[in-house]
């Protein structure tokens, strides 16, 4: 049972504007819980400040201000203990088309996790790790000798999920990981995630600007606006009866054919 | 789907096992050309020399016509041209080779491991290339020529390298800064490579295309530049090059007197070289950049059009 | 608009569609040539009525920008229109085939009878010239006559119709927001009062709150000026709520074309039954698609 406790979380940048400079504060007091087993979505629009949060809690940046912790234990940015929390959090990029780097196999990257964090060694044990993470990705072993240009987008994004799976972390955090998909593929993305989830006991994350996935796979959801966390609840409860303002326009403003043909 | 027929294990051992194959441009017209143009004067220049007598020795004939033994002529200290072109070729050939290599090595380093690195590394090092690229090359030869009146091919080959290698260092600095910016530089951190590795396998091989223009580039900048300060007498004035044959006949009034043996060959190898090397770069940029191949005739000829179902489509082309 | 009274409205418009159409569109195939030979578009017949919303959805690969563009005689090789051809039928009473147009005849009919929003409309614009000049650009290649005053004017109303402050005729592109920009790619495309607009994935790249408001904008000028729309997207719950029929196409061809309800609440076609599938239900029970079951998910590897 793992715990990922993200407390009053800010990130400012500084921008160059001639002489003078302006902040702009990306992320503002944000704090949420990450649990084993349960899905959180965080829905937001373009330059909400999803996309920062996301960095954030995958080291990629530095937060102004605030803390993180796992398991109780803040995050330590450096060494071991940075080598430790990427272990135990790991990521799906959203481009599956720019998350694979075009001149290596796909076996080069599900190897290089593997070894990284120590799950297997030597040319025997790699080999059947990546043929096992593959499986559990529902790919054919002999795609680990193709490259990424090869697949399809939806191979290359469950590639990009066996990549996250390699360290067996106990946080997912999936940014945005459908909606470069086509259309027909999302869903079976997404139930792969979601039966992941169940079979690993993961804790995931999910970030995305559509809410009717959110609600369909998620437990809770936050609403996430110009940096702040509106609104946050239990799926159900932030979909169909929303308090915040923001929430209510998202909901409204979302395709809905029911419109249509309820009276 | 397919069913698996082999062990997973081993299909995904023969995977890993496989080496990285880098990507070959493919074998057009155009490359061909290049290719075989530049191997044969390239063939010349390593083989010739020994085929050939002494491109030194003086003889009494004077300046004379080709004929007489004499494939292209002699000069007025009646040299050979022809044995002069071969250890010209070399000579010429061996200045682009340290060029490039030295300029590869200077731009890399100061272009993409600086952008890589970020911050102050990269503010200075990129303060460093648009310096050296700001200061002016002759005056800077000039300068150096004056304080060593002899110079070798080696000092030549340095001098063009210093200072040529910016602009270089500035491309590679762009196109680095937007690798870095890539999404599977971000997947490998997360993964927990260190930044040394994530350099070096994942964003360097990215640059293997636009590396191999660069060198090219810089070997052609390396071969005209030596003609350009030879023929100003600043070059290896010691040493048989294209360039310093070219001195040597401008100073011995080759064109007045109608002697086209002696200035036309190395001149013509330089412009032949300069070409070969022009068209293998067009189809390294080929593989830089996908869009460039679908702009020739020869792909046209692909479409099966017929003609006037390829006028028309020109006409279109041009609402 | 009542339920009842938008049901009657839209199958007027579907009857008006068979019996007047102001585009059809026959047996239209587009081939890629190259290497291999791709049949991007094949054997595509449809019938644009006045005034309707054909929606146009499919994934991407379909064809159905190609479909669009070389409706619009916009393709370039090596795509290369194969068979059919395009007709409009103007509301003064005569007929134009599109195919037959060439010069300064297409030049002329272009964005005058027929317009385009293209994908990444927003990015269209041209960043060194204020809207205004671009917007009379307009005029001042197809309305020659108009003077400079007529011109300025029609420019402030046209932003204004689309909702857009006339304050804002004298900024740059950059000092507009993405959904503004795309309100102005659309008065450009209703500069000239075309009959028919195609709208090539015009909401895609925004919020979805801003999309929304597009979308009001666009039903509202519909009602208004009496255009047809065809517009292209991929996301089915979009076109399910604003068009009057819609086209499933897949593979270049159009594999069901009905009424948007009907299609809704009775699809026929088994690939319009997995897209629907697709879509999470925003509103119903949780856990149930926009039409399908669980126990129809997709579990194939794609």
């Amino acid at each position: 049972m793992s715990v990922l406790e993200v407390k009053n979380l800010v990130k400012q940048y500084r921008m160059r504007d001639g002489w003078k400079g302006r902040t702009l504060t990306a992320v503002k007091d944000v704090s949420f819980t990450i649990e084993s087993g349960r899905t959180v979505a965080l829905v937001g629009q373009s330059g909400s400040g999803k996309s920062t949060l996301a960095k954030l809690l995958m080291q990629l940046e530095t937060p102004t201000s605030g803390v993180i912790e796992l398991d109780g234990k803040p995050v330590v940015r450096r060494g071991a203990g940075l080598r430790q929390y990427r272990s135990d959090v790991q990521m799906v990029f959203q481009d599956p088309f720019a998350s694979l780097n075009p001149y290596h196999t796909i076996a080069h990257h599900l190897a290089r996790p593997l070894i990284l964090h120590g799950k297997a060694k030597g040319r025997d044990e790699i080999d059947a790790g990546v043929a096992r993470l593959l499986e559990r990705v529902r790919l054919e072993p002999d795609m680990a000798n193709r490259r990424p240009h090869e697949l399809s987008g939806g191979q290359r994004q469950r590639i990009a999920i066996a990549r996250a799976l390699a360290p067996e972390p106990k946080i997912l955090v999936a940014d945005e990981p459908v909606s470069m998909l086509d259309v027909s593929i999302r869903l079976g993305v997404l139930n792969l995630l979601a039966d992941l989830q169940r079979e690993e006991n993961l804790g995931v994350f999910y970030i995305t600007h559509d809410l009717a996935t959110a609600r369909h796979f998620s437990d809770d959801i936050l609403v996430m606006f110009t940096g702040e966390i509106v609104e946050r609840g239990p799926a159900d409860d932030v979909i169909l009866n929303p308090q915040h303002e923001y929430t209510r326009l998202l909901a409204e403003a979302a395709p809905n054919p029911e419109k249509r043909i309820s009276a | 789907m397919t069913t698996t027929t082999q062990d997973p294990a081993l299909a995904a051992g023969a995977a890993t096992a496989v080496s990285r194959r880098v990507t070959l441009p493919p074998m057009t017209p155009k490359l061909a050309a290049g290719l075989l143009l530049g191997g044969a004067i390239t063939l010349f220049g390593l083989l010739g020399p020994l085929f050939v007598g002494n491109p030194s020795t003086v003889n009494n004939i004077g300046l004379s016509g080709p004929g007489n033994g004499f494939i292209l002529g002699t000069t007025q200290t009646g040299q050979d041209v022809f044995a002069q072109l071969a250890y010209a070729t070399r000579g010429s050939l061996t200045i682009g080779l340290i060029v490039g290599v030295l300029t590869l090595f200077l731009s890399a380093f100061f272009g993409i491991v600086g952008a890589y690195a970020g911050g102050w590394l990269d503010e200075s090092f990129s303060l460093f290339s648009n310096v050296m690229l700001v200061i002016p090359g002759l005056p800077l030869i000039i300068i150096i020529s004056s304080y060593v009146p002899d110079k070798s091919i080696l000092l030549v080959a340095l001098v063009l390298a210093i200072t040529g290698w910016a602009g270089s260092a500035r491309v590679l600095r762009g196109f680095t800064l937007s690798l870095r910016n890539r999404d599977y530089v971000a997947a490998a951190r997360v993964s927990g490579e260190k930044p040394w590795r994530v350099l070096g396998v994942e964003i360097l091989p990215n640059l293997i295309p636009l590396l191999a223009s660069q060198a090219v580039f810089a070997v052609i900048f390396a071969i005209l530049g030596e003609a350009g300060l030879s023929f100003l007498g600043l070059g290896a004035s010691g040493s048989f090059t294209w360039g310093t044959m070219l001195y040597y006949a401008q100073n011995g009034l080759a064109l007045r007197l109608g002697a086209w043996w002696w200035f036309v060959p190395p001149g013509l190898l330089i412009a032949l070289f300069g070409a070969a090397l022009s068209l293998i770069n067009f189809s390294i940029d080929e593989i830089i950049n996908p869009k460039l191949r679908n702009q020739t005739r020869a792909t046209r000829k692909k479409w099966n059009l017929s003609k006037s179902q390829l006028k028309q489509v020109v006409k279109e082309d041009e609402l | 608009m009542t339920i009842s009274e938008e049901t009657q409205a839209r199958a007027d418009r579907a009857t008006t569609a068979r019996a007047h159409p102001v585009l059809t569109v026959d047996d239209f195939s587009v081939e890629y040539r190259g290497e291999r030979v791709v049949q991007a578009v094949r054997n595509v017949s449809l019938e644009l009525g006045r005034g309707e919303i054909l929606g146009l959805a499919g994934e991407s690969g379909c064809g159905k920008s190609t479909l669009a563009y070389g409706i619009n005689r916009l393709l370039k090789p090596p795509a290369m229109i194969t068979s059919g051809g395009a007709h409009f039928h103007s509301r003064e009473g005569y007929s134009i085939d599109l195919g037959e147009l060439h010069g300064e005849d297409l030049r002329a009919f272009r964005w005058d009878k027929i317009s385009m929003v293209f994908q990444g409309a927003m990015n269209s614009l041209n960043p060194v010239i204020n809207i205004r000049a671009q917007l009379e650009d307009i005029f001042t290649t197809h309305r020659p006559e108009m003077s400079k005053k007529e011109r300025r004017e029609k420019c402030a109303e046209l932003l204004e119709r689309v909702g857009v402050d006339r304050s804002r005729l004298l900024s740059y592109p950059h000092e507009l927001s993405g959904g503004m920009r795309q309100r102005v790619m659309i008065a450009m495309a209703m500069a000239l009062d075309p009959q028919i607009m195609i709208m090539d994935e015009p909401t895609t790249a925004l919020d979805v709150v801003v999309q929304r408001e597009i979308l009001r904008e666009i039903t509202r000028l519909r009602a208004e000026l009496g255009f047809a729309v065809i517009f292209i997207t991929h996301d089915l719950p979009l076109l399910l709520e604003i068009s009057d029929r819609i086209a499933i196409m897949r593979e270049g061809e159009i594999v069901e074309l009905r009424d948007a309800v009907d299609l809704y609440t009775d699809p026929q076609h088994p690939y319009t039954k997995k897209l629907l599938a697709s879509f999470p239900s925003l509103t119903g029970a949780r856990g149930s698609f926009v039409r399908g079951h669980a126990q129809d998910r997709n579990e194939e590897v794609s």
